[in-house]
């Protein structure tokens, strides 16, 4: 069944923009990305989309529809009334290049400011034989696709600019996350969270894991248990003492 | 390069202002009701059936009813309008205050920071909770203790009441020390310090066990929040109501 939806696509560049209205044919079982693409083939042939593989698994669509966070090619029609004016709008936090294309150079920046997995120096190829229970924590967090939509929600840069070089960001906090949780990691990640990537600043409002498309529990799994560990080193007087007393390092 | 130019604050379209209306006016109504019941100071103690309210446990001052004092009275009579309650009232309102869940729920209901997800916040700074007084909520744990030792109180205390037989205000006492227990070991401070902050979970099956099913718990965290919360005050408000005559306890057994 075929109808006629109502579309607000917003267009423009860094030198302003807004949004446009648009009526595009919506046919069963398709996505908001289908939309877009015929929006494209029919009326604004110039329409700048970023996507790739239309299955949820390479990030690159993220975009706002009705003001929400989402994936253009997970969002079915179907959650629509017929009659909804939908919103297309590009991701906010991220500075935009064209259309519904952002500029998201900033999580690579981030990316790097994280060092790299350190096993011990010693440590001989094959010496160790890693037991599930041991990376299954790390694990879910290996299931992101780094579409920043996490980074795109978290209200400590989109709300703030000017955190944007002290906050690393829920997707890059996981990061640090899963190399602390890694049994095999030697590098010593607590304070860096807090004093580097900026694990303060987060409030554990948990948007980074009401957006996430790969339903990663961010907040619970990998940003509480880092805050708990930073709490453990630098906040907690008692393990000080025991510390200062055992002449632990 | 500058970030698309819209000027809302958020183009949402569903009702996003619900929740945090909802969670507002719950903790308001429940913080009214608490405070009310604090320094009323009385009905708090069933002499008939050993009914003490979680809300007055432990009674540890001179003014407190001596049979509702199990651990005897340790501080002489408060002065003025305090009242035994404001002794406790701390640890548990900082474990609650402290408490991840929490946490989230007021930064968005009471402070809209962020008040939904992708609806921009009032606020032309923020600093998080990297300084003073925010930064306290890293004592999360010692809450943690501390209302863990007030939870074995109230557990002491329902089980003391069946002492005098069974009515419903024995089940009442009993349904919530176990929503509390449940409350309280699913708080994400205990899933850490019982295995959490291992790297090694195949050295430690124990701990890894005991972490396993306090994560079971934990993803329930804020319906066990609220529900605690809840039943608390319902649980104080029968205690209150027997204690002063209002309604008589439904017996079961003598």
């Amino acid at each position: 069944m075929s109808y006629q939806g109502k579309f607000r696509v917003w267009r423009g560049d860094d030198s302003g923009g807004g949004l446009e209205d648009f009526t595009v044919e919506v046919n069963e079982g398709e996505v908001v990305l289908d939309i877009i693409h015929r929006l494209q083939a029919t009326q604004a042939p110039d329409l700048a989309v970023r996507w790739n593989c239309k299955a949820g698994k390479c990030g690159s669509c993220s975009a706002e529809i009705n003001g929400r966070p989402r994936l253009l090619c997970m969002t079915r029609m179907s959650i629509f009334q017929e009659s909804e004016t939908i919103t297309v709008t590009p991701m906010r936090t991220f500075p935009i290049i064209r259309d519904l294309v952002t500029d998201v150079s900033f999580n690579y920046t981030k990316a790097r400011e994280v060092p790299s997995f350190a096993p011990p120096k010693d440590l001989a190829p094959g010496e160790y034989r890693m037991q599930q229970v041991d990376v299954e924590r790390s694990q879910e967090f290996r299931k992101c696709i780094e579409c920043f939509l996490c980074q795109n929600t978290c209200h400590v840069v989109r709300d703030h600019e000017e955190n944007k070089e002290a906050f690393s960001g829920p997707r890059f906090l996981m990061r640090v996350a899963e190399l602390e949780m890694h049994p095999l990691d030697t590098a010593d990640r607590v304070d860096q969270a807090q004093d580097e990537h900026g694990l303060g600043l987060c409030n554990i409002t948990k948007c980074c894991t009401e957006v996430c498309p790969e339903h990663i529990h961010i907040t619970d799994n990998a940003l509480i248990p880092m805050k708990e560990r930073v709490a453990d080193r630098k906040y907690d007087p008692i393990v000080w003492l025991g510390n200062k007393l055992f002449k632990r390092s | 390069m500058a970030r698309a130019e819209i000027a809302a604050r958020t183009l949402r379209t569903d009702r996003w202002w619900l929740p945090p209306l909802t969670t507002f006016v719950g903790l308001l109504l429940i913080s009214i009701y608490a405070a009310f019941r604090t320094f009323q100071g009385d009905y708090y103690w069933v002499d008939q059936y050993h009914y003490l309210t979680p809300m007055y446990s432990p009674c540890l001052t001179e003014e407190c009813i001596p049979a509702a004092s199990h651990f005897g009275q340790w501080f002489p009579a408060l002065p003025g309008f305090l009242t035994p309650p404001l002794l406790i009232i701390p640890f548990l309102l900082g474990f609650r205050i402290t408490c991840y869940y929490y946490r989230k729920a007021y930064y968005r209901a009471a402070w809209a920071s962020p008040p939904a997800c992708a609806v921009a916040e009032p606020h032309s700074k923020y600093t998080g909770e990297t300084r003073f007084p925010l930064i306290a909520q890293n004592l999360h744990r010692y809450f943690f203790y501390a209302a863990s030792l007030l939870l074995l109180i109230n557990i002491y205390d329902a089980l003391l009441a069946f002492g005098t037989g069974v009515g419903l205000g024995n089940i009442i006492l009993l349904v919530n020390v176990g929503l509390l227990a449940a409350y309280t070991l699913s708080c994400h401070s205990c899933r850490h310090i019982a295995g959490g902050r291992l790297k090694h979970f195949s050295k430690h099956p124990v701990r890894y066990w005991a972490w396993t099913q306090i994560s079971k718990l934990n993803n329930r965290h804020m319906q066990l929040a609220w529900a605690s919360l809840i039943f608390v005050c319902l649980t104080d408000l029968y205690v209150a109501l027997v204690a002063s005559g209002t309604i008589s306890d439904l017996r079961f057994i003598n």
